[in-house]
């Protein structure tokens, strides 16, 4: 088989697509005005801010006035949950062990503060039960923040059913959605949530933009002070570039879904049936409840990190959860919280698929991945000890 | 993230697999981050003949071991006792700070080959 390139972290980000750069480049050149001056320049970029904020409002299923862009994913979930404590000053935050860190981090940080913080445990396939979350509510707790689908394994929370529950004891739920957005059709109303993130990177969009949706009446204390824009929810002059490309991503990505989550479930099922032909390995993740765009396995006697170098020597781009990949010598804590023991972690490898991905894409790295294992097999000083 | 020589030491190891009738074996593992290796001599007039390794871990943890085997190969026993993992890294032209102390343990696995030898050795004298 021909050497091809593959990339296949979509989790990670996404590349840009042309017509997205197209739209955004006139205002990074001649329509540079600030959306906050009344002249001509200034009116050309606040139009450009209106209608981007509409096209991310139509997408999504919100309002105008609920769209506040920020400058990405961590940013718009410090915002939701930091604001949204910092007006309540006290009582109970829930999460789950499988939050992004810039969820994760923000809550336990909240609780040295003085908040109370139940982290709910997930199941095996990273599923968290909704019984637990009914459990945990107390009539101290003020905030749920469950992301709607895990950026490692891909398993896709009950947040509709999780809303419903806070709905009845006026909780707030803020979700981090950054990773089913553009795979999956989203509707801020029918999901009845107060607080959603997205962030344009992961949709063929720019990196360095994102929103938060806030829910009409929802009251956030701001992180920053300063100016007027984003209803002082979030001042500072606007990356006007940034969020005409956010838009017409948001704008594409929606509009294609149909057939789009499909397409990319068949190419993600025929990855995963490939790799589980192969001796030792196992799915992580919700078997049907997953992003269509996810595959994430263990593979018995090896560890991630050599794995993804040798895939990369093959054009691979891929990620693992394994220690040696994660910059702290800790595996995963998703992996970790699903019940995974150390080795499981590490022979991790995640394959995101996405926009460009072709079934000879997977068929690539189904054709390259067998002699890598083999080889890093042979040479592992686990595989013979427990054969 | 690894210099070329880290990841020609990881493309193409040296000295990869098991002596199945060693003279001496040594293992070694970071509790840390899970790596594990294993280091097989054989020994003749008190130097290392021969050597090979088995290695679980990371590119880094793959080529400090394939680096280190070629280094000791003919090696007196009290000279090869004396490099150490730093000494293995120098020789790789570096690796990166997080990996010098998790996954650069293949001297430690030939100090316990070694020892094992020597306690072979005397068992049998």
């Amino acid at each position: 088989m021909e050497s091809r390139q593959v990339y296949m972290d979509h989790g990670a980000t996404t590349p840009l697509r042309e017509e997205v750069l197209e739209a955004m480049l006139p205002y990074l050149k001649e329509k540079y005005g600030n959306p906050s001056s009344i002249h001509s320049p200034g009116r050309e970029a606040r139009k450009a801010v209106d209608e981007a904020r509409e096209k991310t409002a139509t997408a999504l299923g919100a309002e105008p006035a609920e769209i506040f862009f920020t400058s990405g994913g961590t940013e718009s979930n410090n915002i939701a949950l930091c604001g949204a404590a910092r007006l309540k000053g006290k009582g109970r935050i829930i999460t789950s062990g499988i939050e992004h860190h810039a969820v994760l981090d923000v809550c336990q940080d909240l609780e040295k503060q003085g908040f109370a913080l139940t982290i709910l445990p997930v199941d095996r396939q990273a599923m968290v039960d909704l019984r637990s979350v009914e459990k945990a509510l107390d009539p101290d707790t003020f905030l749920i923040s469950i992301m709607m689908a895990n950026n490692e394994v891909g398993t896709i929370q009950p947040i509709r059913e999780i809303c419903t529950l806070a709905r009845e004891k006026s909780i707030l739920v803020h979700t981090d959605a950054v990773q089913i957005v553009g795979q999956l059709p989203i509707d801020v109303k029918e999901l009845q949530v107060d607080f959603l993130t997205l962030s344009a990177h992961k949709f063929n969009g720019p990196k360095g933009i994102g929103v938060l949706y806030v829910r009409k009446g929802i009251p956030l204390s701001p992180l920053f002070r300063g100016g007027g824009q984003e209803r002082k929810l979030r001042p500072g002059t606007e990356n006007v570039g940034g969020i005409v490309g956010l838009g017409r991503a948001l704008e594409l990505a929606v509009g294609e879904l149909p057939g789009k989550a499909e397409q990319l479930q068949a190419l993600r099922d025929r990855l995963i049936k490939g790799l589980l032909a192969m001796e030792d390995v196992t799915l992580n993740g919700h078997p049907q409840k997953r992003l269509p765009g996810n595959v994430n396995v263990s593979f018995k006697y090896i560890e991630g990190e050599s794995l993804l170098l040798s895939l990369d020597l093959q054009g691979v781009a891929a990620s693992s959860g394994s220690a040696c990949t994660s910059g702290s010598l800790d595996p995963s804590h998703v992996l970790m919280a699903m019940g995974l023991d150390h080795q499981e972690a590490h022979g991790s490898l995640r394959l995101t698929l996405g926009r460009g991905n072709t079934a000879a894409d997977v068929d690539y790295v189904l054709h390259v991945l067998p002699p890598i294992v083999d080889r890093l097999r042979k040479m592992s000083a686990l595989y013979k000890k427990e054969r | 993230m690894y210099n070329e020589k880290v990841m020609d030491h990881f493309s193409n190891p040296r000295n990869v697999g098991e002596i199945t009738d060693a003279h001496g074996i040594g293992e070694t593992g970071s509790f840390k981050c899970g790596d594990t290796m294993k280091i097989f001599i054989k020994v003749r007039d008190d130097k290392i003949s021969e050597i090979k390794f088995q290695t679980f871990g990371c590119g880094a943890a793959i080529a400090s071991s394939s680096m280190l085997t070629e280094m000791v190969k003919g090696m007196r026993l009290d000279e090869a006792l004396r490099v150490t993992n730093q000494d293995v890294a120098d020789r790789l032209g570096g690796l990166p700070p997080l990996k010098l102390h998790c996954s650069n343990l293949a001297a430690d696995a030939l100090y316990n080959a070694i020892n094992d030898y020597r306690r072979r050795n005397a068992a049998a004298s």
